[in-house]
């Protein structure tokens, strides 16, 4: 069974919940995607852009320190961070912005979050000389601002979107109304696994280099396929990028790990999975938090990219079926996640990826050496560092 | 729930329009905003100074389809607590003393939520006659349009610039009560200018359908309600009403300045000169 059918469900997940003016232009997409998937020539000049420019494939390194720190599990990080831009995001974006150059579309806009997204995004665009423009959350430009210069530096506009709770949910709304006004001239860059039919397999399908490259270094490692593989899960493009390539692999234990902001119980979180209830937001269903009445509710994360109050459609099929598990990390445990790896490892990461440090080291700690963890390490943290002074109560000048 | 033998209130006023050369006046208030007594009264004026079909907005968070003036008649509708069973509680108020049409246009989320059985019957039993959702186009809509029909319910579509012959065939098709026509390529806002391939846009829908079609996005001037109310069976104004109602929310005059307004939009939908529409398309073509 290949998923998603030709409805773009993903069992009762996924479909294309939009309003009519997007509905051609959507089936447009997955047929211009599916014709460039089969052209040889397409397919030769992205796998060389992922290999000479965004540095891939990237390493599965074994993090000896952290591992002896934990003193249980043996603990690898495939090193999303050593991408160009520093985080996965720009695997998307490559594939993504190679094919609106192939459908003639001259302008690509694009939703950001941490910001990470949106810089790949304008990175792809000077790269490929087509104008570019990121909606970001008033909120996040604020705590993004480095990114945010960054855009700017690569020739992007950036639009500060003040609606609603003025974060990732609210900038996709804004960029979904500029597709809906420019339709026939922009490319739609979304970058998360999630929207309308066929972003959450396109997102997927390109980030998917990430769970084969891990098959092949772990068998060269460790002679055999990880147990567990672990990633954050914000939307969840880095972990079904990371997990999609495993799913046969039955023995192999998949683990999204959701933001749990300021607890569950606090009901200030993006714990969508643990927390939520299925229902339709930007394009497709899955589980949202949402109230009584069908109103989205605020996520609330320390990592902005985890700042999401929904989680792409494919997790939630997988989830339902059993075959992913979900759990949380608060900004409390991210923080000391992020501390670890940096003073253990001297590697420091995202704080959306430190997410995931901080579930596999407490799950490290109750399983032998003989196993071994994979940890998505989305992305490296050098955009979060003032935000993690503030959390430790100091101040960067 | 209604005699699905009876005809429906919106096939009911469209053909009493066409009957007196008339197109109707479909004017669209955001529920709720500035206050549900606000709504009530807005609704009762509406529907005395040339209104012939009323469409409520049920707020909703994340309204996609929506330019910044409904955006943010939601935010304020939301903030004081608007929901979906206080909208359909308002429309049963209203149901008890006025015959207008009600159609609710909402987003599929708060339908969900609700409950698509639940809410297409309480819809009905409140005295709603149709219901759009914005983004539930009608690869989607099976479901819930099986529940809006069992209960006596028409589930309207639109039709966009860009979609395809295939679509605007299945839409037309599909569609109950009216088709909503989006006159242009973009959210909910007024507009200078009407598009130039709107016409067109119209002709080929009537091509496939003799069922009532309605415009709206964009148009918010009496001029531009006059220029297609020669093309259409019945004009949307959203946005013009909503951006009224925002100016004069704390104002005594409220009620009586949206009234003035609507009976200003009407009027060039009364005149003589609108022209006859077509009322079925033209036949095939046999050999003779």
């Amino acid at each position: 069974m290949t998923l998603p059918d030709a409805q773009g469900r993903f069992g009762r997940f996924g479909g294309r919940f939009v309003p009519e003016t997007l509905m051609a232009p959507l089936q447009e997409l997955e047929r211009a995607y599916r014709a460039a998937r089969r052209d040889p020539e397409w397919a030769r000049r992205l796998a060389g852009l992922l290999a000479d420019y965004a540095g891939r494939p990237t390493p599965l390194y074994f993090a000896r320190r952290l591992t002896e720190h934990c003193g249980g599990a043996r603990i690898y990080l495939k090193r999303e961070d050593l991408c160009h831009t520093g985080a996965h995001k720009i695997n998307n974006v490559l594939g993504q912005a190679l094919l609106a150059a192939r459908m003639k579309k001259g302008r690509v806009i694009a939703e950001t979050g941490a910001g990470q997204h949106g810089v790949a995004t304008a990175t792809a665009a000077a790269l490929l000389g087509l104008e570019c423009e990121v909606y970001m959350g008033a909120e996040d430009v604020e705590r993004q601002a480095l990114n945010v210069y960054r855009m700017r530096l690569l020739g992007a506009r950036v639009t500060a979107v003040e609606a609603g709770s003025r974060t990732l949910k609210d900038a996709i709304n804004e960029a979904l109304r500029d597709w809906v006004t420019h339709v026939r001239t922009t490319y739609y860059l979304l970058g998360s696994a999630l929207g309308p039919h066929p972003y959450p397999l396109m997102v997927r399908d390109f980030h998917a280099v990430i769970g084969r490259e891990t098959r092949r270094q772990a068998r060269t490692t460790l002679g055999r396929l990880p147990d567990v593989l672990v990633a954050c899960v914000g939307g969840g493009s880095n972990a079904i990028g990371l997990f999609h390539p495993f799913i046969g692999d039955r023995r192999v234990r998949l683990i999204g790990v959701e933001p749990g902001g300021e607890g569950i119980a606090t009901g200030r979180h993006g714990a969508s999975m643990t927390a939520g209830r299925i229902g339709v937001l930007h394009g497709c269903m899955s589980y949202l938090l949402q109230n009584d009445d069908g109103q989205i509710a605020t996520a609330h994360s320390i990592s902005a990219g985890l700042d999401y109050p929904g989680v792409g459609p494919e997790h939630a099929y997988y989830r339902d079926a059993g075959r992913f598990e979900f759990v949380s990390i608060t900004d409390e445990e991210a923080v000391e996640g992020f501390q670890a790896l940096t003073r253990q490892e001297g590697i420091m990461p995202a704080l959306e990826s430190a997410h995931a440090v901080a579930h596999a080291m407490r799950l490290a700690k109750t399983l032998p050496r003989s196993k071994a963890i994979v940890v998505g390490l989305s992305g490296r943290g050098d955009k979060d560092v003032h935000v993690v002074a503030k959390a430790l109560g100091q101040e960067v000048r | 729930m209604k005699d699905p033998g009876t005809k429906s209130r919106l096939a009911a006023t469209f053909a009493d329009l066409r009957a007196r050369g008339e197109r109707a006046l479909v004017a669209y208030l955001t529920a709720g905003d500035p206050s549900l007594g606000a709504t009530e009264r807005l609704v009762r004026e509406a529907a005395a100074r040339g209104a012939d079909i009323v469409e409520l907005g049920v707020p909703f968070s994340d309204p996609i389809a929506d330019g910044p003036v409904i955006q943010r008649a939601a935010m304020r509708a939301l903030e004081r607590g608007i929901s979906v069973a206080r909208v359909l509680e308002t429309v049963a108020t209203l149901r008890a003393e006025t015959a207008v049409p009600f159609v609710l246009l909402t987003y599929y989320n708060p339908v969900l939520a609700f409950g698509l059985k639940a809410f297409a019957r309480t819809a009905a039993d409140a005295g709603v006659d149709g219901v759009i959702v914005a983004d539930l186009p009608p690869e989607e809509a099976g479901p819930f349009a099986a529940e809006a029909e069992a209960a006596g319910l028409d589930l309207v579509h639109l039709v966009a610039p860009t979609s395809t012959p295939a679509r605007v065939r299945l839409i037309a098709r599909r569609s109950r009560g009216f088709i909503y026509v989006v006159s242009l390529t973009g959210v909910t806002g007024e507009r200078r200018e009407l598009p130039r391939d709107l016409e067109a846009q119209i002709t080929a829908l009537r091509r496939v359908t003799t069922k009532p079609v309605c415009v709206g996005f964009g148009i918010g001037h009496p001029d531009q309600v006059a220029a297609v109310g020669r093309l259409a069976d019945g004009v949307i104004v959203g946005s013009a009403i909503v951006r009224l109602i925002e100016e004069r929310a704390g104002s005594p005059s409220l009620v009586k300045d949206v009234g003035d307004f609507i009976a200003a939009l009407k009027e060039p939908l009364r005149e003589a000169g609108l022209g006859d529409l077509p009322q079925t398309p033209p036949a095939r073509r046999r050999p003779r």
